[in-house]
């Protein structure tokens, strides 16, 4: 069964799109990500405008991480003080973004630096997240005990001024990494169309010294905000957002995820991160091999609003 | 989807006054033929609603005029093209640089129809030579790809139009059946023409053409328009003359649906 795309302009199998995006409902549930970082190159691969398909992707994440988020608020493991400060750099990183997107679509070189992206960032976390899942498992095996956080340790990160003090993470940090890292977040959520998810929480639980329990909740929050805003740039910009492609996505999405948190609850978490990995490492190897593969056509033909 | 029919009535056309027919932009004639051809379908206008996998059209035609001899012996031929409309086209061609496949090269077109669908009776190849189907813009090998702007290297033009082409046809925008068009009398004749899944919206034109022993007759040139429908077309206004609440809306939607789904699912 087919149906028409009003925005991407052309015809998709209903079920292939349902398929997609309860198979990322389901990993998304499973491992607590917004699957930004997979529907929109599932999107590109099924031949969705690379436009449409970012900012389609960046809709649908707004669904799934206001899902997350909810189930966080309720367990009150969500810090929104130190959402409110990611968010203000996060919309400012997306302000940036959206230029930038722009630009690049303009010089013909968007899809190169959506996949450069996609590749570096999905490679270097699924490499360490894997290897430090690796680490733990092995640790866990031997009957170690297991920490992620390793508190009264401090890094360069807890000498910056402007300090604030977040009350729900237990933390008395300065506000300068926290922006910068939601800048950061935010760029790539308009570049990629992705969350960010995966980089924000490693890098909150890392660098910032997070305790692991507030991170997910907190990223999920103020991934609903930037995803929103960007959402609503690119639909006053490029005209790219594609409602009908988004809330079916959403649709299979959310239940999909509702069987993904059942399994993940039953898994450990080394095993989880081990599988995000893995999941996370693999989308960046595909990509990567996409851009140093000799490609089987060279040309490409760009007419119409949204090709490239 | 199946769109039919018309009949179109040959002897309507010789009562027409003859410089009616030569003040209207829609027929090019060879004077020095006095067979005419014309075609009709059963609408102008093909719609595209949310569950469009494609079309195939049916022109009806005929050819008035003919004479009884040259039926017989199959020397008349009828080329029907359907073009879509008319879009600037960049052809962009990727190398290795530093191991990576990227986007260097590229040309810019001249707005070339974006969809090109070709029927006839015959491959075009024995209708007509080649410079006479190229003085009539006639098969995709004739499509007019004429560069525009700063083309640098000129030695590379013609791989980037072979490539259009190529990438064309294999979309399923450019495509052709040779034996399409097929006569259901002595003069009376149909053509099918298939409109891809990815047919893109706006005017469209069927060019139907007479040959007679290779020779170009006449063309005739009905418009047809590929619109977008219902809740389709609302949607694609909304996003373009609203966008800023279209893009409220589908942020609304989002978190609408995320909050019914933790709902929904709160108690397992």
């Amino acid at each position: 069964m087919t149906i028409y795309l009003p925005i991407a302009e052309l015809s998709v199998n209903i079920f292939v799109i349902l398929g997609m995006g309860a198979a990322v409902g389901f990993l998304s549930g499973m491992f607590g990500i917004g699957g930004g970082f997979l529907i929109t190159p599932l999107l590109i691969f099924y031949n969705i405008p690379p436009a449409v398909a970012v900012a389609t992707g960046a809709n649908q994440v707004v669904a799934s991480s206001v899902s997350g988020a909810l189930a966080h608020f309720r367990r009150g493991t969500l810090d929104m003080k130190l959402g409110l400060v990611l968010l203000v750099g996060g919309l400012a990183g997306a302000t940036v973004g959206i230029q930038i997107f722009s630009m690049l679509r303009r010089l013909g070189q968007l899809d190169l630096i959506i996949s450069l992206l996609y590749v570096v960032f999905l490679g270097s976390v699924g490499g360490l997240m894997l290897w430090e899942s690796v680490i733990s498992l092995r640790r866990a095996a031997n009957n170690k005990s297991v920490s992620m956080r390793k508190p009264g340790q401090h890094n360069w990160v807890h000498r910056l001024p402007f300090k604030m003090r977040f009350k729900r993470s237990k933390l008395y940090l300065s506000v300068i990494p926290v922006i910068l890292l939601g800048f950061g977040i935010g760029i790539l959520t308009s570049v990629m169309g992705v969350g960010g998810g995966f980089i924000m929480v490693p890098a909150m639980i890392y660098l910032l010294r997070i305790p692991t329990n507030v991170v997910i909740g907190t990223s999920l929050f103020q991934i609903i905000f930037v995803t929103a805003f960007t959402t609503v740039v690119q639909a006053t910009t490029n005209f790219s957002v594609d409602i009908v492609l988004a809330w079916l996505l959403m649709i299979a999405g959310v239940i999909g995820a509702q069987y993904g948190v059942r399994v993940g609850q039953k898994m450990r978490g080394e095993q989880l991160r081990a599988g995000l990995a893995i999941l996370v490492l693999g989308v960046g190897i595909r990509l990567g091999f996409e851009l140093v593969l000799p490609p089987d056509e060279v040309y490409s033909v760009v007419s119409g609003s949204f090709g490239f | 989807m199946r769109t039919a029919i018309f009949m179109f009535v040959g002897s309507l056309f010789a009562s027409l006054p003859a410089a009616a027919q030569l003040a209207d932009p829609t027929v090019t004639i060879n004077e020095k033929f006095s067979e005419r051809i014309d075609i009709g379908i059963s609408t102008n206008e093909i719609a595209i609603t949310s569950d469009f996998s494609g079309a195939d059209i049916t022109v009806f035609g005929a050819i008035d005029r003919a004479d009884e001899l040259l039926l017989a012996t199959f020397a008349y031929d009828i080329v029907v093209a359907l073009e879509g409309p008319r879009q600037s086209t960049t052809v962009r061609r990727k190398e290795r640089v530093a191991g990576i496949w990227m986007n260097r090269h590229s040309i810019r077109f001249e707005p070339i129809p974006a969809s090109y669908s070709l029927s006839s009776t015959r491959p075009l190849a024995d209708i007509a030579n080649l410079m006479e189907l190229a003085a009539h813009d006639i098969g995709i090998n004739n499509v007019r790809l004429v560069p525009t702007g700063v083309v640098g290297d000129g030695s590379r033009l013609t791989e980037f139009r072979e490539a259009l082409r190529r990438i064309k046809q294999s979309d399923g925008l450019y495509q052709r059946a040779p034996t399409g068009v097929q006569f259901i009398s002595k003069s009376l004749f149909r053509a099918s023409v298939r409109l891809p899944a990815n047919i893109p919206v706006g005017p469209h034109k069927v060019r139907a053409v007479l040959y007679k022993n290779s020779q170009f007759v006449m063309e005739k040139v009905i418009p047809l328009r590929v619109v977008k429908t219902g809740l389709e077309q609302f949607i694609y206004n909304f996003a373009h003359a609203n966008s800023l609440a279209y893009g409220l809306v589908a942020v609304l939607l989002a978190m609408l649906t995320g909050w019914l789904g933790s709902l929904i699912f709160r108690k397992n």
